[in-house]
């Protein structure tokens, strides 16, 4: 342990082909099942958080077997806090719109079938999916990011 | 649910509780904490709860042990004081 931590101070932590072709061939996959699990969340396990918590971890491990600014150019910090942002606005957003401008509950999505007149039970199952969208963003982005400033003692510049 | 391998897994889970409140290297703990989630993991898939279980594979043994980790490397062997 010592001598990751000396490596870790001088910024030489070992670079190795052998896990850099693995995850680069690796990543797509991850994200494929994040998306998947999100996607299908309301009729099997998984959902927004999970499904979140897996494509953040695609980025960690991009972060871990190469470096910070090789994960900034695929996430930039930008496009990380646009996105977090954006998935509490649509998780915030709909359940609002649900509750102020159609005269329903809190997240009663059958109340917006007077936006778009499906029927209130096709309504329900698409507000689900609506709002796994939201949190699976959300998470994606804070769970990568959170790991980016810890890595890197919130400079966001080299990390582990 | 099969009985004995519950008492199995339940019996690793105390296990690695204990280990890794008393082993001293701090990483050797953030593993064996790693260990501990995927046992409660594999525990409530067997009791079928598997959504939960979803959640502590994805979030206890994945992103909080990386999140340890990288906390426990910013950190030096000796205290200063």
């Amino acid at each position: 342990m010592r001598l990751l931590q000396d490596q870790t101070a001088e910024q030489k932590l070992g670079e190795s082909l052998i896990i850099q072709t693995a995850v680069r061939i690796l990543v797509p996959f991850i994200q494929l099942f994040g998306l998947y699990v999100i996607v299908h969340g309301h009729y099997s396990p998984g959902g927004g958080f999970q499904g979140g918590v897996i494509l953040g971890a695609s980025f960690v491990l991009l972060t871990l077997a190469f470096d910070q600014k090789f994960a900034l150019k695929y996430m930039s910090e930008k496009a990380n806090n646009i996105l977090s942002n954006a998935g509490a606005l649509l998780f915030t957003g709909t359940a609002t719109l649900c509750a102020i401008c159609y005269g329903g509950k809190f997240l009663d999505y059958s109340a917006l079938d007077k936006l778009l007149p499906l029927g209130p039970i096709a309504w329900r199952s698409f507000g689900i999916f609506v709002i796994e969208v939201g949190v699976g963003l959300a998470v994606m982005s804070i769970s990568a990011s959170l790991f980016w400033l810890l890595g890197s003692n919130g400079e966001m510049d080299e990390g582990l | 649910m099969i009985w004995i391998l519950d008492l199995m897994i339940l019996i690793l889970v105390v296990v690695c509780a204990l280990v890794a409140i008393n082993v001293k290297d701090l990483l050797s703990a953030t593993i064996i904490f790693g260990v501990y989630s995927f046992a409660m993991c594999l525990l409530w898939a067997e009791m079928g709860a598997v959504d939960v279980a979803f959640t502590e594979a994805t979030v206890g043994a994945g992103i909080s042990t990386i999140l340890f980790v990288a906390a426990i490397l910013h950190t030096s062997r000796r205290s200063k004081d």
